[in-house]
């Protein structure tokens, strides 16, 4: 049994508003090869398991998983897929590494959102059908009540939320893997549409395409395949009440526990110290601010300040989401989790160009799976 | 560090309906509170929860493994639902498997559930949804018509008979006439039933395949240490194999599933298994359709190419036979709801192997048995050996 897993490769195809040139298929085959090469692996002769990331409901396909094999080598193979976010499928993986039964695991995520011609029929699909569905809530209202209480119980205000979308969307114009770069000022994010008070347009992540593909190695393997293998140093993820009715509308528990599990795992008292750089969900530019304090990144209801006084800027204490977050990226629906631990990743190699981070060591990734769930990952790399 | 050895400790199973009353999250509870009971644990010894549960289509819910979180038991817990279509059932364990052998746990839940009845009027409708949107969608296929293909190219592979089939289906069904939670136990059904059902796409006859279910079934996994303090009689998991073959199953031989023969060549090894037709005591083959536990045994490398008819006009398949297959009465008889019915047949194995399966028990103490899954487009299986 390894008790070290560390991350050997990774490969990306994307990350766009449309693809209307490629199948994602091919989106999943361009990352997949690129993720080989990166590792110096030949998927059929070395790799021993494959995880991918996808819901059926995403890929207009029932039982999703039977389109996965051949685009990544991985035919006649151990593969199965997790219903989950990528850094579920992420830690599934890492749990296969740890068992002893397989030494090199690869994991894919993909979105190909703008296939969807109904996104919001699909994703109001995923409440109660008994309790919720009626009601006919659209996905952003859930958001916006839940913002609501989240300003309320933290005093944060508008504008803070605001400035996490001006930071992430700024980010992104360093980033050429981005698809949503922009420089906004907190005025045009604040008088965009109010699509469910006080949730206004430019603090939802527009959708993108793309994909992710990351290979693991048990420790002697990763070794000798790179001299820059980055550590997996702890999981965690978390699933509060699915329940709209009974569940913490202010805080993200889902990610405190994630992140406790996580934590234990790396050995990390304190958060604060350890933690260098972080990439958090911000599907709504809110979910940032609230994710950092279940992640004790930041004091309680002290996120929104912090931002605003640059503090999460790319040359603050603590950069978060210096990729771009999903703000300036694109939300990548099942991928969107691999892509922080994407940016995690690039940013502990050195490769990560005009917008590398200086003296880091040690970053988190963390992911929500989206309205109406309370679900979460968290996942802490190191080199 | 060596590997962690895991073991099932406890199990519960909903009964098998047509159409149960109660809603997704209602029934695994049921299965939960019934696991939890048998080895006398509560929610707060489970430190992690698997789920199984086939195509989000079925109930119309978008992320049905969000929706069945709390019913499953996983309210914040870690929470992952692994999918790998009909092949799922018993790949839920291998899944909980890894999450103990990994050492990140010690004690995980392990649900798979299943309400097929919400597909209105039949749940074969959303299987038009699994086949390719470009080149099968617009043909309009369903499973029976694929899996018809099959069974066709099966029997003339090998000039197997009609009859020689359905003696599986007779089988199965008497046998679950044992089985508390079956459907469709049928103490005095006869070969020429079957024959004589009507045909649903030839050479399927009605009673050749196993019927829309609703159930659940759980299970509590745990790490070595922990079972022995749970259990004098843990049953432990001693080899997993998965393997998923091309999606263009139109290029494969459907004669022979080439994939259960790596799954389950996967979990001999790792199991130590080098003579499997000696050393397997109880087989539960995936049986949704009766020709499917022969096509499997041939897989499982438990019986020659074309040569399980005659194990079963034998009478070696039977619960007193020398390898008895499916003696909980299979998908056939038991029911078949997708995820919960491969979870069935390693909750059988286990009261199986612990002397606790009643009026189904196998004779002679057995010491060892295998459960098989399969799925998506006839193009994976999953395989988990255990043992006392």
């Amino acid at each position: 049994m390894s008790e070290r897993v560390a991350i050997v490769g990774v490969g990306w195809a994307g990350f766009r508003p449309v693809t209307p040139e490629v199948s994602y298929k091919e989106l999943m085959y361009a990352a997949a090869v690129r993720a080989y090469a990166d590792a110096g692996v030949d998927p059929l002769r070395d790799i021993d398991s494959f995880v991918t990331v996808a819901e059926d409901f995403h890929e207009g396909t029932s039982i999703f998983d039977e389109y996965t094999p051949d685009q990544l080598g991985a035919v006649l193979k151990p593969m199965h897929t997790i219903g989950g976010d990528g850094l579920h499928g992420l830690a599934a993986a890492y749990m296969l590494v740890r068992t002893g039964q397989f030494s090199i695991v690869a994991v894919e995520g993909h979105s190909k959102a703008s296939n969807i011609l109904t996104l919001p029929e699909i994703t109001a699909y995923a409440q109660d059908p008994v309790l919720n569905r009626p009601l006919r809530l659209n996905t952003h209202f859930i958001a916006g009540l839940e913002m609501n209480r989240y300003l309320y119980e933290t005093g944060t205000s508008q504008e803070q939320c605001a400035a996490v979308t001006a930071k992430n969307r700024r980010n992104a114009l360093d980033n050429p893997s981005a698809a949503y770069g922009a420089d906004l000022t907190l005025a045009e994010v604040l008088d965009s549409q109010f699509l469910a008070w006080p949730l206004s347009r430019h603090q939802v992540s527009e959708h993108a395409d793309g994909a992710i593909v990351m290979v693991l190695a048990a420790e002697e393997i990763a070794l000798r395949l790179t001299d820059s293998p980055v550590w997996i140093l702890g999981t965690g993820w978390c699933s509060d009440s699915p329940s709209l009715e009974n569940r913490d509308w202010g805080q993200a528990v889902y990610a405190r526990q994630a992140a406790g599990m996580a934590y234990r795992q790396a050995g990390i008292r304190s958060p604060q110290a350890a933690i260098d750089f972080a990439e958090v969900d911000d599907t709504y530019a809110y979910k940032e601010l609230q994710s950092l304090e279940a992640l004790r990144l930041v004091p309680a209801a002290s996120a929104g300040l912090l931002t605003e006084e640059g503090a999460t800027q790319p040359d603050g204490e603590l950069p978060v989401n210096v990729s771009g977050g999903s703000q300036g990226m694109g939300n990548l629906l099942d991928a969107t989790g691999l892509a922080r631990a994407l940016e995690v990743v690039v940013q502990l190699r050195g490769e990560a160009g005009p917008r590398q981070l200086k003296d880091i060591q040690i970053g988190l990734a963390q992911s929500w799976r989206g309205v109406p769930t309370a679900s979460g990952a968290v996942v802490i790399l190191g080199n | 560090m060596s590997k962690r050895k895991v073991a099932v400790v406890g199990a519960g199973m909903t009964r098998f309906v047509r159409r149960a009353q109660e809603t997704g999250k209602e029934l695994s509870w049921q299965a939960v509170r019934m696991a939890l009971d048998s080895c006398e644990m509560t929610m707060d010894d489970i430190e992690a929860v698997c789920l199984g549960t086939a195509p989000d289509a079925f109930d119309g819910v978008h992320m049905k493994g969000e929706y069945l979180s709390d019913g499953a038991g996983a309210w914040r817990k870690p929470y992952m639902r692994s999918y790998v279509g009909g092949g799922t059932g018993v790949f839920v364990p291998i899944q909980a498997w890894y999450h103990i052998a990994s050492g990140l746990f010690d004690v995980c839940l392990v649900v798979a559930e299943e309400k097929m009845s919400s597909y209105y009027p039949h749940a074969q409708a959303a299987f038009l949804t699994i086949f390719d949107h470009t080149t099968e969608r617009p043909l309009k296929p369903n499973l029976l018509w694929i899996f018809a293909l099959e069974m066709n190219r099966y029997m003339q592979t090998y000039g197997i008979s009609k009859a020689d089939i359905a003696r599986v289906a007779v089988k199965n069904k008497r046998n679950a006439a044992d089985h508390p939670c079956a459907l469709l136990g049928d103490k005095n059904i006869t070969v020429e039933d079957v024959l004589n059902s009507e045909v649903l796409a030839w050479p399927v006859n009605r009673l050749d395949v196993s019927p829309v279910t609703d159930g659940a079934v759980a299970l509590v996994l745990a790490a070595e240490h922990v079972a022995k303090r749970i259990t004098d009689k843990p049953v432990w998991i001693e080899g997993v194999g998965w393997s998923l073959d091309t999606a263009h199953w139109t290029n494969r031989d459907l004669a022979y599933p080439r994939y259960v023969e790596y799954a389950a060549r996967m979990a001999y090894e790792m199991a130590g298994i080098k003579e499997p037709r000696k050393e397997i005591h109880i087989v539960e083959p995936y049986d949704p359709f009766d020709y499917k536990e022969l096509h499997h045994l041939e897989g499982l490398l438990l019986a020659d190419r074309g040569q399980a008819p005659q194990l079963v006009a034998d009478g070696v398949t039977l619960r007193n036979g020398n390898m008895p297959v499916c003696p909980s009465g299979g998908l056939l008889g038991v029911g078949n709801p997708i995820a919960a019915a491969g979870l069935m047949k390693i909750a059988e194995l286990f009261w199986q192997l612990r002397g606790e399966a009643g009026a189904r028990q196998v004779p002679g103490h057995p010491k060892r048995g295998l459960a098989q899954a399969w799925g998506d487009l006839m193009q994976v299986g999953t395989v988990v050996i255990m043992g006392r």
